[in-house]
């Protein structure tokens, strides 16, 4: 039967079907909702681990153990896991592993646009790459099948436009049923010592050329010869935008782009005149090709930066269809924002007035660096607020140094905060850290993490003890306040951030998306008590507005919270009855 | 069939555009569908793309070639127009949200929003999609009066095929009143302008 499925879901059906039974990851757009499908299956054990390193480590210790594999993060999330990669990459596997790395090609949810192709050929691993869901599914089970042929771990590489876009796609209930061999006692293989690791780098080279003749010959590289004069190389969503603007031109539609098809590209080329490479992000293939003398165009036409899609390669290939319209210039903008009621955002408002800085972090919370609050001074990865803030206090210790606090959410402290706050313990910091708990990954829709109490799989889990914690890294003051008390914050805040030593402030609330809209009380402004002084609009909450000169609340937005009472001097906030 | 669906994070367009993509298919058709999840959903400006004909290879629409616009705010319906084709029409709800930029005091709502979209030569229905939500039991149900405002300019699907994916995607305790809504939408007239 034909269903519509996004790539994120045809890959959870593909695991069903191809016989995984083992499925880890970490939350990350775009790759979040492929554990959050298969978890609709019974016959697959699932789990969100702390971080990606971690969830490829469990992912290797499920596959050595004989069961077929998958793991899944957003790009990003590969450079958590690319110590395991790297020699994983060496001692390769049991049943097979596929790893799923979601790239996000113009940043939609990402701080950057890596491409992680890059990652495959660095570590010498077979990489695939599906152009629509029915492609992803399918890819699952060929990704797998290499994996065991080979003994290597595979890269099945979507992008956002994969992940999030819906076709059809055949399932099926039948489900492939696949065991391994038990994890023989191999030392040479398993154990990556240098003696051991240099034999294995030698294996990867054979693997690598055989992986070659595999690229060569697999039907996920193949052609589609029509009009000879042009000849498009494509793989992934760029291939559908290139059929879509060049329905005539002549096609090499590669699937596997790790190894590239050398013989293959170079038959093709010899069939028709010119050739192009359309690829999105860097000019992986293209400068492969080149490499390798062959007479290919791309980048020269298309950008290296950025989402591609059907208007960027119409206006390149065939100008003379693009329309001439474009969007109005004169338009205010509606970038994303912390949600009305966010508990976020009463310590950002707390942070300006009182003129400290932050070093940000990854999460709902990095959207305080908009305009009103523009409360954060860097974002860089997951958990770099803490070092960034301990390195920046330290260079500057004994001087008169700005004030600045590191904040970061609950589930970016549990993925790579907590050895940055060791490293404050130990090296004699005295930074104040902020933890903005609302007890989920908000960002990502809401999934569990180690501090929740709850698995995946909806298993009630031992919730870790953030002050517990805290304190056997060697934290002595540790407070625990509530993010919609903006007196408590500020005093708290004011304490803390001039202790001569660490503290670590843990600042309280659920999600407001998750914490029940309907019992909460809405707000709303006494127009007769208001006086226009705009302080309300300091917080940024876009539910307040101005209107005739006097600030009013959107009863559509608002998602009752008392922030907005606590900064109006008037008393003109107040819950609707 | 090239269908814009825009709005504001959290309007409910997602939930729109499956049901959409699902007559679609049940219909005969490949369909790709697109959207963005993550960041942008909070709040920010959203676009989905519908599309559905006998091969659809790109999930995303060209600019100038959709043949509907349908948008869940003022603001985002002017701001999407362009990715209309000539004979394209504009289903538009009547409600304008400020974003962050205009309600922080930063930038002004345009304030003769309606007119520029009049103005645009595009075919324009408006529709009191937040009325006629509350008029059919929840103002959440605005997504289902919109998608019953489009349904009437898509004769190849039924409405009983509208109804039958409704009914299959919606909580069921919700059930009565998205029907009601799609059912008030769908009885709304297309205005020439």
């Amino acid at each position: 039967m034909k269903a519509i499925l996004s790539g994120n879901e045809a890959v959870a059906q593909g695991s069903y079907e191809y016989g995984v039974s083992f499925a880890v990851g970490y939350p990350g757009t775009p790759s979040t909702e492929i554990l959050e499908n298969i978890v609709k299956f019974p016959q697959i054990y699932c789990q969100w681990s702390p971080n990606e390193k971690v969830a490829l480590e469990v992912g290797i210790g499920a596959c050595l153990a004989g069961v077929r594999t998958i793991v899944t993060m957003k790009h990003v999330g590969v450079n958590v896991a690319a110590d395991p990669l790297m020699t994983f990459a060496y001692t390769g596997v049991n049943a097979g592993l596929v790893i799923i790395t979601a790239d996000d090609p113009g940043m939609h949810s990402s701080q950057n646009e890596q491409d992680n192709r890059f990652y495959a050929k660095f570590a010498q691993v077979p990489l695939l790459e599906p152009s629509d869901s029915q492609e992803a599914k399918e890819l699952v089970g060929f990704g797998l099948s290499l994996s065991e042929k080979y003994d290597t771990p595979v890269f099945l590489r979507l992008t956002t436009r994969i992940s999030h876009s819906k076709s059809l796609t055949i399932i099926t209930q039948k489900r492939e049923e696949h065991s391994a061999p038990p994890f023989p006692k191999n030392l040479q293989k398993y154990v990556m010592i240098p003696a051991h690791s240099r034999k294995r780098h030698l294996a990867v080279k054979k693997r690598s050329e055989e992986l070659k003749k595999e690229s060569n010959t697999t039907h996920w590289n193949y052609f589609d010869i029509q009009d000879k004069k042009v000849g498009i190389i494509s793989s992934g969503v760029a291939y559908q935008y290139a059929r879509e603007v060049l329905p005539k031109a002549s096609y090499l539609k590669l699937g596997m782009t790790n190894p590239l098809p050398c013989e293959l590209i170079k038959e093709f080329i010899g069939q028709v005149g010119k050739v192009y490479i359309v690829e999105e992000l860097n000019p992986f293939i293209e400068d492969q090709l080149k490499a390798m003398g062959l007479q290919v165009e791309g980048r020269s036409l298309l950008p290296d930066t950025g989402e591609l899609n059907p208007d960027i390669l119409a206006k390149a290939f065939s100008p003379s269809t693009v329309s001439v319209v474009s969007a109005p210039g004169d338009l205010p903008p509606r970038p994303p924002a912390m949600c009305p009621g966010c508990p976020h955002r009463g310590l950002f408002y707390v942070l300006n007035r009182r003129k400290i800085r932050a070093m940000g972090d990854i999460g709902c919370y990095t959207l305080s660096v908009l305009p009103p609050l523009q409360a954060m001074d860097t974002c860089i990865c997951m958990g770099a607020s803490i070092g960034a803030v301990h390195g920046f206090n330290k260079a500057l210790e004994g001087s008169d140094p700005p004030a600045f606090v590191g904040v970061l959410g609950d589930s970016t402290f549990l993925h790579s905060g907590i050895t940055g706050l060791l490293d404050v313990a130990y090296n004699h910091g005295t930074s104040t850290i902020i933890i903005l708990d609302n007890r989920t990954t908000a960002m990502t829709g809401f999934q569990h993490h180690p501090g929740t109490g709850f698995t995946l799989q909806g298993k009630e889990a031992k919730a870790v003890d953030l002050v517990g914690l805290a304190k056997s890294l060697g934290i002595s003051r540790i407070k625990e306040v509530d993010s919609y008390d903006l007196a408590q914050l500020n005093s708290v805040i004011e304490e803390e951030i001039k202790a001569p030593e660490p503290s670590l402030i843990i600042s309280k609330r659920p999600c407001v998306l998750l914490d029940g809209k309907e019992k909460r009380q809405q707000r709303v402004i006494d127009p007769k008590l208001c006086k226009g002084c705009k302080a309300c609009l300091k917080l940024g909450c876009p539910a307040i507005s101005i209107s005739k000169g006097k600030a009013i609340i959107d009863s559509l937005l608002c998602n009752g919270c008392p922030v907005c009472e606590q900064v109006c001097k008037s008393k003109a906030v107040r819950p609707v009855e | 069939m090239d269908i814009l669906i825009v709005g504001v994070g959290g309007q409910g367009i997602i939930l729109a555009s499956e049901i959409l993509a699902d007559v679609g298919k049940d219909t005969g058709f490949d369909v790709k569908k697109s959207e963005v999840h993550g960041m942008s959903q909070r709040g920010g400006s959203v676009s989905t793309h519908v599309r559905f004909k006998d091969k659809v290879f790109s999930p995303l629409i060209k600019q100038g070639e959709a043949d509907f616009l349908l948008a869940f705010e003022a603001l985002e319906a002017y701001r999407w127009i362009y990715f209309l084709c000539s004979e394209g029409s504009i289903i538009v709800n009547n409600l304008k949200i400020a974003p962050t930029t205009v309600s922080s005091g930063l930038m002004e709502y345009p304030e003769d929003i309606e007119r520029r979209i009049k103005q645009s030569g595009h075919k324009v229905q408006f529709v009191e999609g937040l009325q006629l939500a509350e008029q059919s039991g929840h103002k959440k149900a605005m997504n289902m009066v919109l998608l019953g405002a489009l349904s009437i300019h898509l004769p190849m699907i039924s409405e009983k095929e509208w109804l039958k994916v409704i009914k299959d995607r919606a909580p069921a305790k919700t059930q009565k009143i998205n029907e009601k809504a799609f059912l008030l939408g769908r009885n709304q007239q297309m205005l020439q302008s």
